[in-house]
């Protein structure tokens, strides 16, 4: 038996949800299927930063439409997954990297995102914690983070109340489409059946685009990350460097979180682990940016699964190759921010067939 | 071939043992600065006190392993005050840190015998500074000569319950009761299967004779309601008898325990899987009789791999240490092997019989009050973790149990849900009307235990 | 909380300070030992405002111990020895 909808969706990240929620939303008939729990990957086990300034350009668009979903998320879903705005601060470690710090001001101005520069003196003046080695920063005063394993499952819990058939450890196995609707099967045997796929399957969004003949050179990314015992709040902004070796936040619990460099993984099982020297490479990297925290003790540490493009821009938009299908995979280690704005993003394209943000740069066949 | 044991307590040192019998200078390495393990943890140097008063009736088991021990030392490659904090499988390497000194350890096989922790449920007041866990009573008696407090309540159930009494009783402590929270009619029934246990079970008659001789309170059967008291310690233990009747017992300190469970963080770090085991109501790492895991180099021994007491932990660490040799090509005497798992079969027929004596008291983990304390490291409440399993939570209920750690941080903290795990898991599962089994097992991250970040990289 | 020591209660004599206020142990106490055999009643608070903690399971595992000696940062208190003019905060 073929159970019919809609809409299917592959995946339960956080742009999976969203786009469950804003399609049901908008009267569609959605069932997602996800292979384990929703945000098990990428978006349940990521860094948490809600960041706008830095990225692409071409992303900026997403982002500010995302940020705006953000700041009502309490409305949308029942809980704000902890989000606070507390401000991005990116930190330049020499002249260089103040340099682009300093460039990137212009594109932070054209994408209406509000960004002001940290000059050598107020550096120090303003976090008296930084160390000697930080020599300026920027300012994003309306980033900062959330907590990425409430994220997902909100937005499922959401999209299920408003309608959407949300379905966990239910893995797909086989694709096909006859021209008219895509048939999906899953591991239990069970088979759906909609005019439309999309397809937020992270890192698995690859083999789902090549099944469908559009292989793109996606490979598995693992942020290592790491958090401290609790310690007496201090660390009010997300903080970031030019080069993104180390980033680290503090939570008003006390717990600082820190992450740089990659762990180990194995995509076809799907298994994940931070390495023990990564994590202790960025322990060091944090501390020369905040001394205080030497000494300190790491209580955990983690990794999880996302999909990196060349490019480090995702893939999203229709396919090529196949009518009714969309793609929005491959954020490449940030699209923690983006995911709710991405749902809104498909919702229209699926719905309306258009939508306003510009997408071009992100379409599959640019490889 | 390089052998890496974890551990040098019973279990590690007969490991150990086989090892450089065959001819081999594993690594080895211990948290603790001497071997021993917890039940026979040696005092620092200075305190001079002779075996009898230290270890009692085990006094000469425990002189033989720590002769053994110091023998072995310097035939092998010794590493003491090092912690192995995680652990690569794939890569056949430990992770270790010593005095503030990263290094990394690679072995063919490595024999992992981490031993056991007490375990522990929860009840109003159990934080306060004066309540400590069975094992810890004992440790602070044996290792540095001193109770708990002036008056102790022991609570709990389990052999250690009535050993831990009478070794303070005897100590000169004053033991203000002993509460069990286990009927006399669950431990009568089990009987004819403790007398499996030979000298074993008649030690356990003979305390519990010798407590109550002395005219020590004793009550069996007990729901504990509270441990009163205020910032600066302990007042008194409250519970209520079979019959519904509240007590009060005036005490400035309490030592409490429920049985054991594996201190299994590594076994899960190297990616063994896991089964839950009915009889202990404890999760443990998959092994064969031998101690052999699904993990190439990887075998298990001890308390570690399964709550089985130092005399069995004793005969696990020499049969890895023989599957080890086996599986590299060594050969072995048959009729060794063949006698040690005859007597490991005799034993685990004992166990099972203590595990029926005293069984984990599920029920009280399942009734525990909202507002009571569940997880320490995170100040978790058990209402918190019942509120993320309702359908109502914003996030949808929590399923499993790592869910319910995602959602709220039961677990999260410094011990990683060593010490409040057992507890939420019977509180989630009650909460979602399933099992145990069911819920899962909160997994284990590294490190094993907190590491400080000011840590330098080996060179 | 108070330890009461019981046996071996006769050994050398070390002092060391907790938070500044001198602190009387002996030879082969562990800090947890020397502390709360003393009168500090407790080692740290709960960062969660649910009051003081001693300790729990005396072997390393409950990480409810955690205090700073200066010079060697944060320790726990039931495996560390205590040694002489040790300088100890709560943790």
């Amino acid at each position: 038996m073929t159970t019919t909808c809609d809409v299917l969706i592959q995946g339960g990240g956080g742009a999976g949800c969203s786009a469950a929620l804003h399609l049901a939303q908008r009267g569609m008939r959605v069932i997602l299927l996800e292979r384990g729990l929703v945000g098990g990957q990428a978006s349940g086990v990521n860094y948490g930063g809600v960041r706008q300034q830095g990225r692409n350009p071409a992303e900026l668009p997403i982002a500010r439409r995302s940020r705006e979903i953000w700041g009502r998320l309490g409305v949308l879903v029942g809980t704000d997954a902890e989000f606070t705005v507390t401000g991005h601060l990116k930190l330049a470690r020499s002249e260089a990297e103040e340099a682009e710090l300093i460039a990137y001001l212009d594109v932070a101005k054209q994408h209406d995102l509000p960004l002001r520069m940290v000059g050598r003196n107020a550096i120090h003046r303003d976090y008296p914690w930084l160390g000697p080695l930080v020599v300026a920063g920027s300012f994003a005063p309306e980033d900062g983070a959330a907590n990425p394993r409430l994220l997902s499952p909100a937005l499922a819990h959401a999209a299920r109340a408003a309608g959407a058939d949300i379905r966990e450890h239910a893995e797909v196995v086989a694709h096909a489409h006859d021209g008219a609707r895509f048939t999906l099967r899953t591991k239990a045997g069970e088979s759906f059946a909609a005019p439309v796929l999309l397809n937020v399957a992270g890192f698995w969004g690859g083999a789902v685009a090549a099944a469908f003949g559009e292989a793109v050179p996606i490979e598995p990314l693992s942020p290592n990350m790491a958090v401290t015992e609790p310690l007496p709040y201090f660390i009010e902004p997300n903080l970031g460097v030019v080069g993104g070796n180390v980033y680290l936040r503090q939570i008003p619990r006390g717990n600082v979180i820190l992450g740089g460099g990659h762990g180990e993984a194995d995509a076809s099982i799907p298994w994940s682990r931070p390495l023990p020297e990564v994590t202790m490479e960025a322990a060091q990297l944090a501390t020369q940016l905040v001394p205080a925290l030497a000494g300190v003790q790491i209580i955990r540490s983690w990794s999880g699964i996302d999909g990196r493009m060349p490019d480090r821009i995702p893939v999203i938009g229709p396919s090529r190759t196949t009518a009714g299908l969309f793609h929005a995979f491959g954020f490449s280690g940030h699209g923690f921010q983006l995911g709710p704005g991405i749902g809104a993003i498909m919702a229209e394209l699926i719905v309306d067939g258009r939508t306003d943000i510009p997408l071009d740069p992100f379409r599959i066949d640019r490889f | 071939m390089k052998v890496a044991v974890v551990g040098a307590g019973p279990a590690g040192v007969r490991a150990v043992e086989r090892l450089v019998a065959a001819g081999l200078s594993p690594v080895w390495i211990d948290e603790a600065s001497d071997g021993g393990g917890r039940i026979y943890q040696r005092p620092p140097p200075g305190l001079a006190r002779d075996a009898r008063s230290l270890y009692g009736f085990e006094a000469k088991r425990a002189t033989a392993l720590h002769d053994t021990l110091d023998a072995l030392k310097p035939r092998c490659d010794w590493r003491p005050d090092t912690l192995v904090w995680h652990i690569r499988p794939g890569a056949r390497q430990l992770q270790t840190l010593c005095g503030g000194r990263q290094d990394a350890v690679t072995y063919d096989a490595a024999i992992l015998c981490t031993g056991a922790m007490d375990r522990v449920i929860p009840l109003p007041g159990w934080t306060r500074p004066g309540v400590t866990t069975m094992g810890a009573a004992q440790i602070a008696l044996k290792t540095q000569g001193c109770a708990i407090g002036h008056r102790v309540v022991f609570l709990g159930t389990g052999p250690l319950l009535w050993l831990v009494a009478y070794q303070y009783a005897k100590a000169g402590a004053d033991v203000a009761g002993v509460l069990d929270t286990t009927p006399f009619i669950t431990k009568a029934r089990a009987t004819p299967g403790l007398l499996l246990g030979g000298a074993t079970f008649a030690k356990g008659l003979y305390y519990i004779a010798w407590l109550r001789r002395r005219g020590i309170r004793i009550a069996e059967g007990v729901t504990p309601l509270a441990i009163e008291g205020g910032d600066d310690g302990v007042t008194a233990v409250t519970w209520r008898d079979a019959a519904g009747r509240d007590h009060r017992i005036d005490c400035d300190a309490v030592g409490m325990g429920w049985g054991l469970k594996p201190e299994a963080q590594l076994a899960d770090l190297a990616a063994v899987p896991f089964r839950h085991d009915a009889l202990q109501a404890n999760w443990v790492p998959v092994r064969d009789g031998a101690g052999r895991t699904p993990v190439a180099g990887i075998y298990l021994a001890g308390d570690g791999a399964g709550i089985g007491g130092a005399e069995v932990a004793e005969m696990t660490g020499a049969r890895a240490a023989l599957a080890v040799l086996e599986d590299a090509g060594h050969r072995l005497d048959p009729i060794e092997t063949v006698a040690l798992d005859r007597r490991l079969a005799s034993q685990a027929r004992f166990r099972a019989a203590l595990e029926r004596a005293f069984p984990f008291p599920a029920h009280l983990a399942r009734a525990m009050a909202d507002d009571t304390l569940l997880c320490r490291c995170e100040g978790l409440r058990a209402g918190e973790l019942r509120a993320a399993a309702r359908a109502e939570a914003a996030t949808g209920p929590a399923p499993e149990m790592n869910r319910a750690k995602a959602f709220t941080r039961v677990g999260m903290g410094r011990c990683q849900g060593r010490v409040c795990g057992a507890a939420a898991a019977e509180i989630l599962a009650a909460e979602l009307n399933c099992t145990v089994p069911q819920i899962g097992r909160l997994r284990g991250q590294p490190p094993v235990k907190p590491i400080p970040i000011s840590a330098e990289a080996a060179p | 909380m108070k330890l009461v020591r019981l046996r071996d209660a006769a050994r050398p004599r070390i002092t060391l300070r907790l938070d500044g206020v001198p602190i009387e142990a002996q030879r082969g106490d562990t800090l947890l030992t020397a502390l709360l055999a003393a009168d500090a009643g407790y080692l740290r608070d709960s960062e969660f405002g649910d009051g003081p903690r001693a300790g729990f399971c005396l072997m390393g595992a409950c990480q409810d111990c955690w205090v700073v000696v200066e010079g060697r940062g944060r320790l726990r208190a039931c495996a560390t020895l205590a040694e002489d003019g040790m300088e100890i905060r709560r943790g």
